[in-house]
Formats: structure tokens, sequence, C-alpha cells
């Protein structure tokens, strides 16, 4: 993927069919050709990319979304990690997981770490499918698709699956000594799901999946 | 260069749509239109502050509780690190350290020196270098979480009776709102406001990135 420079748009020679960007970042406006709005560009003050030249990332992400959605569904219910010591054994799946933290001061806190590693992620992936699914499926709009869109990229921040992984890598190796370990099915799933939503943000082009929303008939 | 103030205009900042200035929500995405946010730099300090006071407390009381055979030990954050090292495991050890006390303490650090030059009504810094220190600790302040999420699992796994059980403490609680806080206080600083108030405009001048 080749980074274009994005150029300040000279107003006089402005085309009719050219595009206002503004930077976010940096308050930066650029009126872009269609052809340069198709490709990758940058804000030439900020360097914020404006544009990721994804012109066909719907798809994509509205079959990735929907992928993930049946995965986290296995997540939820399938052994996550399995657990011996002596004649001890526990079997944990997600959900039960957070359930270690629910007595007395420590159920906002599960809570919190449900929403932060179920929750969110299956919301933001719910999301992006009705806002953008009904443009595939070649319908209109459905109420308030805007609105899912933008909690779609506003959540982005907390829906932590990945850190969670990492946090299970620290957990595996801190228990060690004190029981073995073997990972259930939904680990190497989650994990699966992990991976996916990184290629998914590749495609999440604010500009292409705005524009995409706005010019689908109602 | 073109800015959209310059021009009397909004650029919306969940979409990038330019629209003229005085409008509410955004025609586009439905977001709040906002040209500058006045009060970013209170709510930085604001939320700093709090993510501050909550960190105290997730250093001083225990983030673990085990329980051996009837012989209840407390494992602070930092105690945790140092029972990895003691174990041999360095790159653990590492990792912990860094996600639990390098990154909140240096969040701490770089938002309040970001908060402190946009308290003044001009700047002489390279704002590059000010975006690449608001957009490093965006990106890596959420992994702070690897601690909590460590506990929630241990004290989910472990509960085998007398043999062994861990439990969470409440410096748990106090981390994560730390946290989050901390990353509230990233989101709300408004990063239109670092080119706004460079003293030299000319660095600002279009050109090759």
């Amino acid at each position: 993927m080749t980074d274009a420079t994005a150029e300040i748009g000279d107003t006089a020679r402005a085309a009719p069919e050219d595009t206002l960007i503004g930077c976010p970042i940096c308050d930066a406006v650029y009126r872009l050709s269609p052809e340069t709005a198709a490709e990758a560009t940058r804000c030439a003050r900020c360097g914020y990319r404006l544009t990721l030249g994804r012109s066909t990332a719907i798809t994509r992400v509205v079959a990735i979304a929907a992928t993930n959605v049946a995965l986290m569904m296995i997540v939820i219910f399938l052994p996550f990690l399995d657990l011996q010591a002596g004649t001890f054994e526990s079997r944990a799946s997600v959900l039960e997981v957070v359930v270690g933290f629910s007595s007395g001061i420590m159920v906002p806190l599960a809570f919190a770490v449900i929403a932060f590693i179920l929750v969110l992620p299956i919301l933001r992936f719910l999301f992006l499918i009705y806002a953008l699914g009904p443009i595939l499926a070649g319908a209109g709009n459905l109420p308030n698709a805007k609105g899912a869109l933008r909690w779609a990229f506003k959540l982005k921040p907390w829906a932590m699956a990945e850190i969670f992984m990492i946090g299970v890598a620290v957990a595996l190796i801190k228990l060690a000594d004190l029981a073995s370990v073997a990972t259930g099915p939904a680990f190497w799933v989650f994990g699966l799901v992990v991976l996916l939503n990184a290629y998914q943000d590749s495609f999440m082009c604010r500009h292409t999946l705005w524009t995409a929303l706005q010019d689908n008939k109602r | 260069m073109m800015t959209a103030r310059g021009r009397g205009q909004v650029v919306c900042r969940s979409c990038g749509e330019v629209e003229p200035m005085g409008r509410a929500r955004c025609p586009r995405c439905g977001e709040y239109l906002d040209s500058r946010d006045e009060t970013s730099i209170e709510k930085v300090w604001a939320w700093l502050l709090v993510g501050l006071i909550a960190y105290i407390p997730a250093n001083l009381y225990p983030m673990l509780l085990t329980t051996q055979v009837f012989r209840t030990e407390e494992q602070t954050i930092v105690g945790g690190v140092v029972e990895l090292i003691h174990y041999g495991s360095y790159a653990v050890a590492g990792i912990v350290f860094f996600a639990s006390v390098v990154i909140p303490v240096g969040k701490f650090i770089v938002i309040g020196y970001l908060a402190v030059l946009m308290s003044r009504p001009r700047h002489t810094s390279d704002p590059h270098r000010l975006l690449v220190l608001l957009e490093v600790v965006e990106f890596i302040g959420r992994w702070s979480m690897i601690d909590v999420f460590v506990v929630a699992i241990l004290s989910a796994l472990v509960q085998f009776d007398v043999l062994a059980t861990i439990n969470p403490g409440i410096a748990a609680v106090c981390f994560a709102l730390s946290v989050i806080f901390t990353m509230l206080a990233a989101q709300s600083f408004d990063s239109r406001l670092i080119w706004d108030r460079m003293k030299d405009d000319t660095q600002g001048a279009p050109g090759h990135v």
C-alpha cells in the first residue's frame, strides 16, 4: 500500500465531484478527487491517515464481523482453560473466569471485565453488521444506522480481547508450578477472534464506510 | 495551512465531514460538532487527577490474596513482579512490570506534560513530537489492563478448597479504575490545540510526511 500525500485543495480548479475531507487530529481541510479519495492518503500537516485506500472494505468488514460473532458464541460456552492440581480439577469458560470476581465489592469489577472482553467486542461486531449489512444486501439503511457505525468506532479502545489473551498467557505461567494447565477449545477460538479483529481494523477506513452509508438509499 | 476554523468550518471528529460552523450535529454521522473543545484541558486534568488518586491504593493494597493450607498471602503489584523474578520468569516479570508500573507512571508524566504545555497560550515544541506522545499514550494505555485480567483468571481457576485458593484484592478494583480514568484523560485531549498554539506557524507548513 502506497501512501499518497494529500494535496491541499485548489479552490479555483475544483471539480464538482471532488469531496472535502477534514483532518480530525489537526483541523486541516483537503479537497480530494474521487480517484485520490480511493487511495491511501495522509494529512500533510500531522500525518493522520485520512483514507486507507480500502474502497471495497464493506464486504470484508461485515464478513469478518459476522464470523467473529459466531466464534464468540463458541468462546462463551466451551471450556477455556482446564486446571488440575492433585485430585482437584477446575474447568472454566470465559464466563466463569468473570464469576471468580463476583463476590461483594468485586461485583462492579466483574461487570467491567465481562464488558471489556465479551460484551463490547460482540457489540462492536453487531453494530458493524447492523450499519453496513443492509448496504451489502441492497436494502435501505436501518433506523439509526449512523449511531451504530459511530459507536463501532468509538468502542474500539474499550474492546480488550487481545489484552485479555496476554493476561491469559501471564496467568498460565504464574500457575505453572501450582497445577498443570491445559488450554480448552475456546482458548484457540478466542485467539482466532483476536487475529481476525486485527485484520478487520486494517479495513476500517472511516471515509469509505461513512461515504457508503451516506450514499446508500434510505 | 488551510484549517477548517480558518475557513469558518468544522471538521467532524467522527467521520471527517466538513460542515459550516454553527451546526450542532454532523448530518452524515450524527456526531456533535465542535470546532475546538474549549474545556479539553480541564477535563484532562480532572481525569488524570482521579486516575492518579486511584493508582495510589492500587499499589499499597494487595492485588491477589493467595490462601494455601490455611495460610493467606497478600501480594501487591510490585510483589507479584518480584515473585515472578524469584521463579526465574524474567520475560513475564518484565511484561507485568512494564504494563502495571512503567506504562501507568509514564502516562501520568506524559499527559501531565502535554496538559501543562497546552495550558500556556503558545508553545515552541515540535507538533509532531507532541502528537506522537499523545498517540503512544492512547495506544499503549489500555494494555495496563493485563494485570487486572490476570487476577480475574487466577481467582476463577484456583478455587481448590483448603489446598489453594486465590481471590482478588481491593487493589484490582483501584488499578482497573486508574486505567479507565487515564484512558479517558488521553481521549479528552483535543489534539487540534497542539497546532493552534504553536508559536511559529511555519512549522505547520504543508510538506511531505
